[in-house]
């Protein structure tokens, strides 16, 4: 009697492990399909906006597309040249801008920054990445585009009216990734450095921003992809004329400011040449993401080298 | 004497540069409180707009951006959660969790722009859900999803094994340590992950505009557009309805990302005092 139930309550036992194990299998298989969610998304992603975009580019010709200088959807004229040198132009003329007050910015921060300086500082470094773009381009229309138009003449909107919104936009992530990468260093470099004899300018110039080289070419990587993308405070201040721009103080069309404008009332043809725009886009922001992973790739595997 | 010369020139480029990026930063936050703080009352915030939003308040944004924002949140937060479990928990290398990595990666370098022309051709258009609450909140779902990933990784990394080890030596499956044990102690990370997220939201307008409209109104339902706050001060500055109003709009995002950078920054330092300890 007593080995029957015995033998009942461990074939018991044997039924509530089996459908433990059972809902730990379908816990993790839901967890699975969670994580996967990110590999679908960006898959998902790139083939909408090729199966959007590619019809209108395969009609026309890509290098069609791409290098003729005429937009005039209404008459079936679909080139976005004009747009893509726009893009670029805000795009240099921000970097330019950004990257030495950036370093300049870094380098205080890494290294000259007094302890209660920084701490006033780093919150408004991340207030400054955490604005939104729409008051990014507010301010540069209230403030900005008036300013350029009483100095430079024209209307004020203008690639340089771009450039210089852009500039403040991605001073942030310059700034945070380049002082990762100058306070990375071993601090042996810079107490060598110093014990020879080097001034601390002459060390940074010498010694820290040379093993920082990598860290920082990454962070103005990564400020371009962030430059090319941005999309409302760009065309609230560049004027959107999609010509060919003569100068930094001409109106031009972004890519980004291209699809965001016409989007609203575009049908057809036209449409698909706005999703054509996006896929030239992506096309210029994937190169930029594999850019930084391979440097990151290359990066982890000389750092362990050395190690 | 020239060395210290150039290390003397050096630092006070360094202090200039400092001191310029601090002044951008006075100046537009400056700008946009002075001017928009007199124009927020209860009345803005409780009242719908009237005449494009030339007059009354921007209830009906505020309403729109809180709808966005919590789909978005309801949508990345269990599978965010979910996937930063699976990343830490179950498979910790391999070729799948390489990938899933990549794509995460990939997923925070795209700028909205490109989530929003697909969340328009996916949701929108394929779909069939038009400019609505719902294309919107999904399109900004896999926008904040990588955050959320990232930080319910850091936050559950963060716990110590012996609480896993303690739990499991009880008896208890896998599952039900994760969920009694883990979670618990990861939660204000994750937490912190769900207030970065909703920064990342409440600013956003190239997405929101291309998905879910800029139709003003309080939005119904969930197939109903919406204009986001964001979106709305963008019209009302672009179409010259009312720089007033944009103003005030303005101050109400920039003391929403004040709150939040605050938040966070309490809630990290707080994890990080409670790890030394």
């Amino acid at each position: 009697m007593q080995a029957f139930t015995d033998q009942n309550a461990s074939a018991g036992r044997k039924k509530i492990l089996f459908s433990r194990q059972l809902y730990e299998n379908a816990v993790e298989k839901i967890l699975l399909s969670c994580a996967i969610t990110s590999i679908l998304a960006v898959a998902v992603i790139t083939l909408f906006i090729f199966y959007s975009g590619l019809p209108l580019i395969l009609k026309v010709g890509f290098s069609n597309f791409v290098l003729n200088s005429t937009w005039r959807p209404m008459q079936g004229l679909f080139g976005i040249l004009p747009m893509i040198i726009g893009s670029f132009m805000v795009t240099l003329g921000a970097l330019l801008f950004a990257i030495p007050l950036a370093l300049g910015g870094a380098i205080f921060l890494a290294e000259f920054s007094p302890r209660l300086i920084a701490q006033v500082l780093r919150p408004m470094i991340q207030l400054l990445a955490g604005i939104p773009s729409v008051i990014y381009g507010f301010w540069g229309l209230i403030v900005l585009v008036p300013f350029l138009r009483s100095y430079f003449g024209g209307s004020g909107f203008s690639a340089l009216a771009g450039s210089l919104i852009l500039a403040i936009m991605i001073l942030p992530t310059i700034i945070n990734i380049s002082e990762d990468a100058l306070r990375s260093i071993p601090k042996t470099y810079k107490e060598g450095s110093l014990a020879l004899g080097a001034t601390h300018w002459q060390t940074i110039k010498y010694i820290l921003l040379p093993c920082a080289r990598q860290g920082i070419i990454t962070a103005i990587i990564l400020g371009m992809g962030r430059a090319i993308g941005e999309t409302m405070a760009i065309i609230m201040v560049t004027g959107n004329v999609p010509g060919m721009p003569g100068s930094f103080l001409d109106p031009v069309r972004t890519l980004t400011g291209n699809i965001v404008i016409e989007i609203g009332y575009a049908y057809g043809d036209h449409q698909q040449a706005l999703f054509a725009t996006g896929v030239v886009l992506f096309i210029f922001i994937m190169l930029l993401n594999i850019a930084i992973n391979l440097r990151i790739r290359r990066r982890g595997t000389s750092d362990e080298a050395k190690i | 004497m020239k060395p210290k010369f150039e290390e003397v020139l050096f630092k006070t480029f360094c202090w200039i540069t400092v001191l310029i990026v601090v002044l951008i930063l006075a100046m537009i936050i400056g700008n946009v409180l002075t001017h928009g703080l007199n124009s927020i009352n209860l009345e803005f915030l409780l009242e719908s707009p009237r005449g494009m939003g030339k007059e009354g308040g921007i209830y009906s944004s505020i309403v729109a951006t809180f709808y966005l924002i919590l789909l978005s949140l309801l949508v990345a937060t269990p599978i965010g959660v979910g996937a930063s479990i699976f990343l830490t928990e179950y498979k910790r290398k391999g070729e799948l969790l390489k990938m899933i990595r990549f794509t995460t990666e990939s997923l925070a370098g795209i700028p909205s722009i490109i989530f929003g022309i697909f969340g328009f051709a996916f949701f929108v258009i394929y779909l069939r859900m038009g400019w609505s609450i719902l294309s919107g909140g999904l399109t900004l779902a896999l926008m904040i999803l990588p955050t959320m990933i990232r930080t319910a990784e850091e936050a559950i990394i963060a716990v110590p094994n012996p609480y896993r080890e303690g739990s499991l030596a009880m008896g208890a499956t896998k599952w039900q340590t994760i969920v009694k044990v883990v979670l618990p102690s990861a939660l204000p990370g994750i937490i912190t992950g769900t207030i970065l997220s909703i920064g990342r939201a409440v600013g956003e307008s190239a997405a929101v505009i291309l998905t879910a409209g800029s139709a003003l109104g309080i939005p119904k339902s969930l197939v109903a557009p919406g204009r986001s706050m964001a979106v709305h001060m963008y019209v009302l500055s672009v179409e010259g309805i009312s720089m007033e109003k944009a103003y005030g709009t303005g101050a109400v995002l920039i003391i929403t990302i004040i709150i939040i950078n605050f938040l966070t920054n309490f809630l990290t330092t707080r994890q990080r005092v409670k790890m030394f300890r």
